[in-house]
């Protein structure tokens, strides 16, 4: 007994689904030698509520609301997606103000996306202090939703063909006002970690994915760009009139997770500076085109992606020309990056799958739809 | 509006290359799509990616259409970087008839086809690792085919496992 004791080193470990650091309903099941992973395997689908089946028996403007419960954290994208898909089908376009509020209120969630990213991820490494900071910014955000719309996280903010709602009285100053605090801020968040020992020598050359290895497993968003590769759908096809603004798209070269972390730090400045541009220039106008009380898209089929926080969110859908979609598929960044999750543990230490699996930025309501 | 030909360069040379294994080349509200038949569907894959630049597969699914003599649609959607552009590839297959996989040409497949498989039953030949991915092994029914009512699709697993009565 004790001879074959000794001799098996490898172990089988169940991380999750109930586990702090997996950020959601998401289980792991690491084979490890010693300290080493050599392979894990994700058990998904404890969330599954079969978003693409219910799509498809509500009428198509019933299903809108649906797409906020996805990826909870960054519902105004989704909403985006699924606008853009449905006003394609029927040929329409969100008249220009419309356009502008969507970019605001979409940059602004790409921040409030990526704070609550940073603050969990600090605190899964060993951090506490971020997390504080971040979700204290973050409030503002979702105070400016709840005055915009009366909801704080799945928003529904968007209409098909433009939005319900005019802007509030102030909205402007609120949204200047947060991207001037906001600038401060993240300099003090990069004062804390960006040249941290600690942070650096957590993160530096773990869970590498090269730009091939991206394009292999379809991961997008700023894993894609942390390993170098500049693509962002709002430079590359832009909608929602993304091309009028000046922004970049920052990138790094070695694909690791201090690199994704400086992406990410990169591109909520970007964001704001999106904000900025975007708030001063709402053009006047109607916030809606002309769709009928009864959306009934001819026969056919689309595919329409954006950029979302995490990565391309894709919506396929197929209409038959009733009021309800034939079909509706929703291709996830979450899902689709988190399948690269093996390739980044192997050979990494334990301590590094937490690191990981931060990383990688899964909503896991998103992966399980 | 409806689906016109689709012309250009790409399209002669997959021509040149497969012949009427391709059926059709359309574009539809700026989207251009091939129709291809099912065999071809590997082949024009590796093709793309091999000689067209076509590096990112961005989704596979499917759509079930009952009533048609080949009920479900396979779709592959790829993306080139260099060329910046998008099209979809697409398979009808009849009741039972299992596509090749197309995990060995992008890793990406794996999962994609496993949801393919977990809404729709469709099985994909030579596919590393065949099963359920986000219902429960056990499940009993693929509930994106049009047969299946959204309500008490399996009720027997439901109330077994949540103790639900109603089976919703």
């Amino acid at each position: 007994m004790a001879d074959t004791f000794l001799d098996s080193t490898e172990l089988v470990l169940n991380m999750g689904p109930q586990h702090p650091s997996t950020h959601g309903v998401l289980r792991v099941i690491l084979k490890l030698d010693g300290e080493r992973v050599l392979g894990t395997e994700c058990v998904i689908g404890y969330l599954h509520r079969g978003v693409e089946k219910i799509a498809e028996n509500r009428t198509w403007q019933m299903f809108a609301p649906y797409v906020d419960r996805m990826d909870y954290v960054a519902a105004v994208s989704n909403g985006l997606g699924y606008c853009l898909a449905v006003e394609k089908l029927l040929g329409v376009e969100a008249p220009p103000r419309a356009q502008a509020v969507r970019v605001i209120l979409t940059e602004l969630n790409r921040i409030a996306s990526h704070l609550l990213w940073l603050g969990t991820h600090a605190l899964d490494i060993g951090a506490i202090t971020p997390l504080f900071y971040c979700m204290r910014e973050r409030e503002w955000i979702l105070n400016i939703y709840e005055k915009y719309c009366g909801a704080r996280l799945t928003t529904h903010a968007f209409r098909i063909g433009g939005l319900q709602y005019e802007t509030y009285e102030g909205f402007e100053k609120d949204c200047l006002e947060f991207c001037d605090l906001f600038e401060k801020r993240i300099d003090e968040y990069e004062e804390l970690l960006t040249g941290n020992r600690i942070w650096k020598q957590r993160l530096t050359g773990v869970g590498v994915l090269t730009a091939d290895d991206c394009k292999e497993y379809g991961v997008t968003g700023p894993m894609l760009r942390a390993a170098g590769v500049k693509w962002d759908i709002r430079k590359a096809q832009p909608y929602s009139g993304y091309e009028k603004y000046d922004f970049e798209i920052p990138t790094r070269a070695n694909g690791d997770t201090y690199d994704r972390y400086m992406v990410r730090m990169q591109e909520m400045r970007q964001s704001a500076r999106i904000v900025r541009q975007a708030v001063g220039a709402i053009p006047p106008g109607p916030i809606m085109a002309k769709v009928g009380k009864v959306i009934k898209p001819p026969a056919g089929e689309a595919y329409v992606s954006i950029e979302a926080p995490k990565g391309e969110l894709g919506y396929y859908v197929v209409s038959d020309g009733s009021t309800q979609p034939y079909r509706v598929r929703i291709r996830p960044p979450s899902f689709v990056n988190l399948q690269a999750l093996d390739k980044m543990c192997r050979g990494a230490l334990v301590a590094d799958v937490v690191a990981i699996i931060g990383t990688t930025d899964i909503v896991l309501g998103e992966v399980d739809r | 509006m409806a689906a016109t030909p689709w012309e250009s360069e790409l399209t002669r040379a997959l021509k040149e290359e497969f012949g009427d294994q391709i059926l059709e080349f359309s574009s539809y509200l700026g989207q251009n799509f091939l129709v291809a038949k099912p065999d071809a569907a590997i082949p024009i894959l590796e093709s793309l990616k091999e000689n067209h630049d076509f590096d990112y597969l961005v989704d596979v699914t499917a759509v079930h259409w009952p009533e048609k003599p080949e009920p479900f649609e396979i779709v592959y959607i790829v993306y080139s970087f260099a060329r910046n552009e998008r099209i979809r590839m697409k398979i009808r297959i009849a009741e039972g008839w299992k596509p090749r996989t197309a995990a060995a040409v992008h890793l990406t497949a794996n999962w994609l086809e496993r949801e393919v498989y977990d809404m729709f039953g469709i099985e994909f030949e030579g596919h590393p690792d065949m099963r359920r991915i986000l219902l429960p092994e056990e499940w009993a029914t693929f509930p994106l085919r049009k047969e299946n009512s959204i309500l008490k699709m399996d009720q027997h697993w439901v109330q077994e496992n949540l103790g639900i009565e109603s089976g919703q």
